[in-house]
């Protein structure tokens, strides 16, 4: 089975908070630390266990700028056979679709059975997947926490639905699952891991050599666009419990008490 | 005037929650809107509907809601340059961005407000990186939109006296027999060996726990308080606690007296899980958190440092 895996380079939220520039243009993006977007490692993973138990290969694919390469060879050193790096400054400032647009024209450069996003990632558009797949008139499934693969035509998937419910379906290959977390357990990238794949070639294609019009991609091309960032007028917000560590405690207890909050 | 379409989810014969937001959000997106429901169900179902919308478009069938076949009757039905309003949630997710596609429209997910429209753009307010940053969106509506609405984002008007009229669209909607994703059953989740959901005091802990060994802590605090430990989505995730103990939209619903998060973000799938307004206290080490925003009161401290000392004081003071 060919399969293709999208993957985004992306501020790591839990190894950083992240705030508002100055002038509310953008997030402070010094000293951010990046990484893969939490999904797409268990879109990796769930990919590169199907090739292991049915054959095939594992291409990571990325629209970003050269920075993203790293994520690339993260997941090389997963154990993803290839890397597709599309990079070109025409795709900045793209929109989802824009985003879409372009990876659907490196799946057509392609022969691909089955095509793995994230179910979300660090704008919470969780849009990719779904778009990708109508642009390719391919089946699609979101949320996906399982897959069987029946034969080269057809798999099973199971999309995690409200409560934890499991909504099971058949689905004719080739399709686009977006993968939703805890469908495996991701493993672990050792700094070795990531040293043998240090010098692989990771070929790069611009907007020219997909056949995309640029002004159909990028800022040019964008129906939706971000304006600013700010700070939203809160509620109340909580009441904050100040003072040294003893002083917080007992009041806490004692609102505890009074909420019935010790039995 | 915009033309504004919610679609209209239903469960064993009732409506979603969200029939009632989403009225809400088109009148923010445009006052004057004329706002049609659709609902793809049976009669019983288009009538409750039309008590709070001026319209109702029905196309009937009791088939499992299947997003494919969904998508293909409301291209077939939906007039060109509509805004469609649908619920965030997994079916809306499901749904949306490829309807959008077939739709040649925009899409916004996840939109928690609206600004209006000007010069033929929307302004939607959505959040970023988990709830942590906000940020206003220009949207081009100019060939319409697809925008998936926060659930519990817009508070429902139970006022409006609507009866509106149920139009049949049916015959227009097209072939709708399963193709290339074909539904097959769903499977209910695991029952675990603890209720959370009659529990009174839930200690729920998130990713900052940081490693299944500190569960410890957490444990000895649930005992010291008579309470039960519940978690966020990642520590289920990682399997270090089941999943019936987890607390959210993909998760259990839950309505303690008193809930305590710790070191947990505050995003709307955990939030989305707990009901019944309780005493809600959160602990994170980051003051910026967005739980600190819904929560009734904050403690900045490492729960790693926090919650053995509170383990202690309400030990000793029993
Ligand atoms: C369709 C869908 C359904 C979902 N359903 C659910 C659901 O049902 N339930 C659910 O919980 N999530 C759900 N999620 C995931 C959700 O979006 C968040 O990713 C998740 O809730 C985050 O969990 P968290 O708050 O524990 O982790 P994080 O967001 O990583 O937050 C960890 C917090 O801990 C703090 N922290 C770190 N270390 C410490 C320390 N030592 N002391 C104190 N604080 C510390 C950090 O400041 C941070 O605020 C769903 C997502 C999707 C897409
Ligand atoms: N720039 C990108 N390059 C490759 N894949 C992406 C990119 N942006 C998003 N994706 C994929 O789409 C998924 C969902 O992202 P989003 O729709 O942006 O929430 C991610 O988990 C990735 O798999």
């Amino acid at each position: 089975m060919e399969i293709l895996v999208c993957v985004k380079r992306v501020p790591d939220t839990s190894e950083n908070e992240i705030e508002i520039n100055k002038d509310g243009s953008d997030i402070e993006r010094d000293d951010l630390v990046y990484s893969v977007n939490e999904w797409d490692n268990y879109a990796i993973e769930e990919a590169i266990q199907i090739r292991d138990n049915v054959g095939g290969a594992v291409t990571v694919v990325t629209v970003g700028d050269e920075e993203s390469e790293e994520v690339l060879r993260r997941e090389m050193a997963m154990g993803a056979d290839n890397g597709l790096h599309l990079l070109d400054s025409a795709f900045d400032g793209s929109d989802g679709r824009g985003i879409a647009t372009i990876l659907k024209a490196a799946v057509e450069k392609g022969n691909y059975d089955l095509i793995l996003t994230g179910a979300l990632a660090d704008d919470g558009a969780g849009q990719m997947g779904g778009m990708l797949a109508a642009m390719l008139d391919y089946p699609y499934a979101s949320l996906v926490n399982k897959i069987e693969v029946i034969d080269d035509k057809k798999i099973k998937a199971g999309r995690e639905i409200e409560g934890g419910n499991q909504e099971m379906s058949e689905m004719d290959l080739p399709c686009v699952l977006s993968i939703q977390t805890g469908i495996n357990e991701p493993r672990y990238v050792g700094i070795r891991g990531i040293r043998k794949v240090a010098s692989v070639e990771i070929p790069t294609l611009t907007a020219g050599d997909l056949g995309i019009a640029p002004e159909s991609v990028g800022d040019a091309g964008a129906k939706v666009k971000r304006m600013d960032y700010f700070m939203p007028e809160m509620g109340e917000g909580a009441e904050m419990l100040e003072g040294s560590t003893d002083e917080i405690i007992e009041k806490l207890i004692e609102m505890l008490k009074a909420k019935g909050g010790i039995k | 005037m915009a033309q504004i379409f919610a679609y209209v989810a239903h469960k064993a014969g009732k409506a979603d929650d969200s029939a009632l937001e989403l009225t809400v959000a088109a009148k923010k997106i445009d006052p004057n809107a004329s706002v049609t429901a659709i609902v793809v169900g049976s009669d019983a179902v288009c009538n409750e509907v039309a008590a709070s919308y001026n319209e109702v478009w029905k196309i009937g069938t009791d088939a499992y809601p299947n997003a494919e076949v969904i998508r293909k009757a409301l291209v077939n039905i939906l007039p060109k340059e509509s805004i469609v309003l649908i619920s965030h949630d997994t079916f809306g997710m499901d749904l949306s961005p490829g309807l959008s596609v077939k739709l040649d429209s925009a899409f916004v997910a996840d939109a928690m407000d609206f600004e209006g429209i000007e010069d033929g753009k929307l302004k939607v307010i959505r959040q970023e990186y988990a709830g942590m940053v906000t940020t206003h969106v220009s949207c081009d509506i100019a060939n319409g939109a697809v925008v998936n609405v926060r659930p519990g984002a817009f508070q429902p008007d139970e006022s409006t006296g609507a009866g509106g009229s149920v139009v049949d669209k049916t015959g227009d909607a097209g072939d709708l027999s399963e193709t290339t994703r074909r539904f097959l059953e769903v499977v209910e989740a695991e029952v675990g060996d603890v209720d959370i959901t009659k529990s009174d005091i839930l200690i729920s802990v998130g990713r900052g726990i940081e490693d299944q060994d500190n569960l410890e802590i957490i444990n000895d605090l649930a005992k010291a308080v008579g309470g039960d430990v519940s978690c966020s989505r990642p520590i289920v995730d990682a399997k270090w606690l089941e999943k019936a103990r987890q607390v959210g939209t993909s998760g259990q619903t839950v309505k303690p007296k008193v809930y305590m998060a710790l070191g947990i973000s505050g995003s709307f799938q955990h939030m989305g899980g707990i009901k019944g307004n309780p005493f809600l206290v959160a602990v994170n080490k980051n003051a910026k958190a967005p739980i600190f925003q819904v929560a009734d009161v904050g403690v900045v401290a490492d729960i790693l440092e926090f919650v053995p000392e509170l383990t202690e004081k309400v030990s000793e003071m029993k």
